[in-house]
């Protein structure tokens, strides 16, 4: 009997109506997609993509080189080099974190006393040749002064809940 | 019922349920830390006094009203007490919250963040928000000299920096003034901290009011490696730690050793790790062809090292060929460089690099030993310094003279010149010509005996013994224990053979011990590894003597083999000049100096005592050893290493070493068990192994190096050249009244 009705599924094309249906369903139901990169879902204002240090608005860089998101950091991705700066202050003299390494969890930025290091909403970026995934911190301070006001909104947001 | 309670030897107490046994007089912490119940405290230290004015160790104590503090509360006969009850912990709870009513929370940027008491502290006892909204106290910071850095806001008026100058150091250096929140730590006319165990307050400051200057900001403590070693300047030996981040050494911090250091350092050895990474630093091997310095490999290196000394030998026999070692370099290194010499046919090998008088040398011990151990130095009764500038010298060990002093010991000196000590001294002579003044004494101590022919004709001519030369001597025979220390001053003196014999027949007339202070950190090691040039390894007495130093710096040899010697600065008479002349030079050395790159032919980068596994053994004769804690600077080697192969090279038998250990252990079984002994033979063989006296050289000084100049690496800690005692010696007067 199974036999008989199985002869039967194969001629009359059945498992493939049987998609078809989905197909057609699908058609006719409301779109999630979106036309990537003109278009973009959105994004919390915690989303934890490209990291990037901070400074005061006064242009002073925000970080003392505590090293507690080395610490915390549990890719140990991220490495520090810490020295005396020309004022007297605690500074970092590299502050380098590895892209290949880092697995965007955000401790670093919960552990951070001074908030320099964040995760920005950047998630779109490439390297074309070996060493550029080295996050150095020239590179980091651009990218906080780039987006500095989505970031600082961003906590501002998240600021009651933390 | 007291009086009864104090005749018990023993009396019974309870914490926290535990019954414990105690001793009358014990403060109630003491008991509590021998037995591993922790009570939090900021102010009390084990090595120092009780000053109980932090409160944070308030414990209850049945049927007193208040909580007592556990450092400042005698243990009493069936006390019972409670470290952790509701009551206790309201109170160590309120002494926290008072404490960080004014600390700043700045533990990010604080040094001491990661290893600060009052933060490990406040963890348990802190609460998570303050009460306080009004603003926090700031004072301003000092700048105490170039190694402690202050930020003394953060203080807690621990008072323990002080009370180490008071009862340590023996120089008050650091002070309070003001009272209450406006009590501030400082100097108290604006000068630095000078004192060469000053750096110890890094480790004592429970908070990071002071901190380690050098140091400053260059690491965290969670990520550096803890490594234990061995102090390399001084014959005392002290255990360090090395604190090691990426193969570099950041600090070096006290590793308690009581029979040794107990928990100090002297500065020298906390900061001199500046000088590993110094920039002459030598990166690789390198060969001088046609006047040219030129960089080449190991293999390169060591062949045309081992060739030249070789043919230079096959010229002109062993005895062409010199060794200088540095009295610092480690027992391993040493026994290879003598071995190698031997293998050359060569006796000409010494470490005594700063010693012009080598007369007496048939009468030395195994190892100029210290006559005792370091641990008995400060139970001494009575102790005699001769020519001894001992604080820089050997500054832990004028830290045991002195707390023998403080207990009441009588402390004599005799020297050229008056150097300043922080304690009691009973008697202070003060002469150019050492010789004359020991014999003085000898002559006091004999008194009514009739002296031998041999030691007759050493007193002859010499003055007659003053009231202060009885004085000095009765101390010495009065008392039960004493000792007669021979200084490095002694031991450099042109006269030194003479100072010694009087030295020994003094110490024999008075009952007393007589003890060296050696130069270095190994000495002893060198001694025993046979870097001698009249004995071999283990004190074998060799049928012929060797050139000695002072030899070798008349220019005897025509190849000169240094380990880790720079021979203008650490050297006695000419030596430049000699290795100036010598036709092959070959410096196994960490530093490519001016002197070493004028002179020598063939350099080979060997690493610091920081980069090698080695042992030293120090005055008291106690063999320490230890690995190599930091990566090797450039293409440097194990000192060890490189000797072993130029031993490969010039086909020494029995030269298959795999480790340093197998080094010190063929040594060591060698060796067999020692009896240290210093006894010199009797004095009717005086003038026998001594010729006519020598008068003593003018320049007395000159044998006093400063305490930062002493060797190759404490030259180079940046640090410590800038403090007050490496900018020259003998001043005290003029650094009081600066």
């Amino acid at each position: 009997m199974s036999n008989f009705s199985s002869i039967i599924k194969t001629f009359t094309l059945w498992e493939l109506l049987k998609g078809m249906r989905v197909t057609l369903r699908y058609f006719f139901s409301k779109k999630i997609t979106v036309l990537y990169p003109e278009e973009k879902t959105p994004q919390s204002p915690r989303f934890r993509g490209l990291h990037a240090l901070r400074r005061y608005p006064n242009g002073e860089e925000r970080c003392i080189a505590c090293k507690l998101c080395q610490a915390v950091c549990p890719a140990a991705a991220i490495t520090i080099e810490s020295t005396v700066a020309e004022d007297g202050t605690r500074r970092t003299s590299s502050y380098d974190i590895d892209l290949f390494k880092c697995i965007y969890c955000g401790f670093c930025e919960e552990a951070c006393p001074v908030d320099a290091i964040v995760e920005t909403r950047v998630f779109e970026y490439h390297m074309e040749k070996r060493g550029q995934h080295i996050m150095t911190k020239e590179k980091l301070l651009a990218v906080g002064d780039k987006y500095e006001a989505i970031i600082a909104a961003d906590r501002a947001t998240d600021a009651k809940y933390r | 019922m007291t009086r009864t309670n104090m005749s018990q030897d023993k009396f019974t107490i309870e914490v926290n349920g535990v019954e414990l046994e105690a001793k009358p007089g014990q403060m109630l912490i003491e008991v509590t830390d021998a037995a591993g119940i922790y009570i939090p405290r900021f102010c009390y230290h084990k090595k120092l006094s009780v000053a109980a004015n932090c409160r944070m160790c308030l414990v209850e104590v049945e049927k007193a009203p208040k909580p007592l503090p556990a450092c400042a509360t005698p243990v009493m006969d069936g006390m019972k007490v409670s470290t952790k009850s509701a009551n206790a912990l309201e109170a160590q709870k309120s002494v926290m919250e008072f404490l960080l009513i004014n600390h700043p929370l700045d533990c990010p940027i604080c040094d001491q963040g990661g290893e600060c008491e009052l933060q490990d502290l406040a963890m348990g006892y802190g609460r998570d928000i303050s009460r306080y909204a009004e603003r926090k106290r700031v004072v301003r910071d000092k700048d105490i000299g170039p190694l402690i850095s202050t930020d003394m806001t953060r203080c807690i008026h621990c008072t323990r920096c002080i009370r180490f100058g008071e009862e340590i150091a023996g120089l008050q250096e650091l002070g309070a003034m003001g009272r209450g929140d406006r009590m501030k730590i400082g100097t108290f006319i604006e000068q630095s901290v000078d004192h060469e165990l000053s750096g110890n307050v890094i480790d004592l400051c429970p908070v990071g009011a002071l901190n380690s200057k050098p140091y400053r900001f260059s690491a965290r403590a969670w990520e550096m490696i803890q490594h234990a070693t061995i102090a390399p300047h001084d014959c005392f030996g002290s255990n360090l730690y090395a604190h090691v981040l990426n193969g570099r050494v950041k600090r070096m911090v006290p590793r308690s050793n009581e029979a040794v250091n107990e928990t100090w350092i002297s500065d020298r050895d906390r900061f001199s790790y500046e000088g590993i990474y110094a920039e002459d630093r030598l990166q690789s091997p390198m060969l001088k062809t046609n006047g040219q310095w030129q960089e080449c490999s190991w293999p390169d290196a060591l062949e045309k090292a081992a060739s030249g000394m070789k043919a230079l030998v096959d010229a002109h026999g062993g005895n062409a060929l010199g060794a200088l070692v540095s009295p610092s370099a480690t027992t391993e290194e040493a026994y290879l460089a003598a071995r190698v010499m031997r293998h050359l046919g060569s006796g000409n090998i010494d470490h005594r690099l700063r010693q012009q008088d080598f007369r007496g040398q048939q009468q030395d011990g195994l190892f100029p030993w210290l006559g005792m151990s370091i641990e008995e130095v400060s139970g001494l009764d009575a102790a005699l310094l001769v020519g001894s500038n001992l604080r820089h010298e050997v500054p832990m060990m004028a830290h045991r003279i002195r707390k023998a002093a403080l207990d009441g010991a009588a402390i004599s000196l005799l020297n050229p010149e008056q150097f300043e000590y922080l304690f009691p001294i009973h008697e202070s002579l003060v002469a150019e010509q050492l010789a004359d003044e020991l014999a003085s004494l000898v002559k006091a101590a004999g008194a009514g005996a009739g002296f031998s022919e041999g030691v007759s004709s050493l007193l002859a001519g010499t003055p007659e013994p003053g009231e202060s030369h009885q004085r000095l001597v009765a101390s010495l025979s009065d008392a039960g224990n004493s000792a007669i220390f021979l200084g490095l001053i002694s031991v450099r003196h042109a006269d030194y053979a003479t100072i010694r014999m009087l030295a020994a027949e003094l110490a024999k007339l008075t009952n007393a011990n007589l003890g060296y202070i050696s130069e270095g950190a190994n000495s002893g090691g060198a001694s025993i590894a046979g870097a001698l040039p009249h004995r071999g390894p283990s004190g074998e007495q060799l049928s012929s003597s060797g050139a000695n130093a002072a030899e070798m710096a008349g220019g005897s040899c025509r190849g000169m083999l240094l380990l880790g010697v720079e021979p203008g600065s650490d050297c006695a008479g000419n030596m430049l000049q000699a290795v100036e002349a010598a036709e092959l030079v070959v410096a196994l050395t960490p530093f490519f100096s001016e002197q070493i790159k004028a002179h020598a032919d063939v350099v080979l980068p060997v690493g610091t005592f920081a980069e090698t596994s080695g042992t030293f053994v120090n005055a008291e004769g106690r063999w320490q050893s230890f690995s190599g804690v930091a990566s090797p600077v450039g293409d440097s080697r194990p000192g060890w290493k490189v000797l072993r192969v130029l031993g490969n090279l010039l086909d020494m038998p029995d030269c298959d070493y795999q480790s340093s250990e197998s080094v010190r252990d063929e040594l060591k079984t060698a060796l067999g068990p020692v009896e240290p002994g210093n006894s010199l033979d009797t004095a009717v063989k005086l003038a026998d192994t001594l010729g006519e006296r020598t008068t003593s050289s003018p320049a007395d000084c000159a044998l006093c190096i400063p305490v930062y100049q002493v060797d190759a690496l404490v030259r180079r800690a940046k640090s410590l050249q800038m403090t007050r005692d490496a900018r020259g010696h003998g001043e005290p007067e003029m650094r009081r009244s600066a």
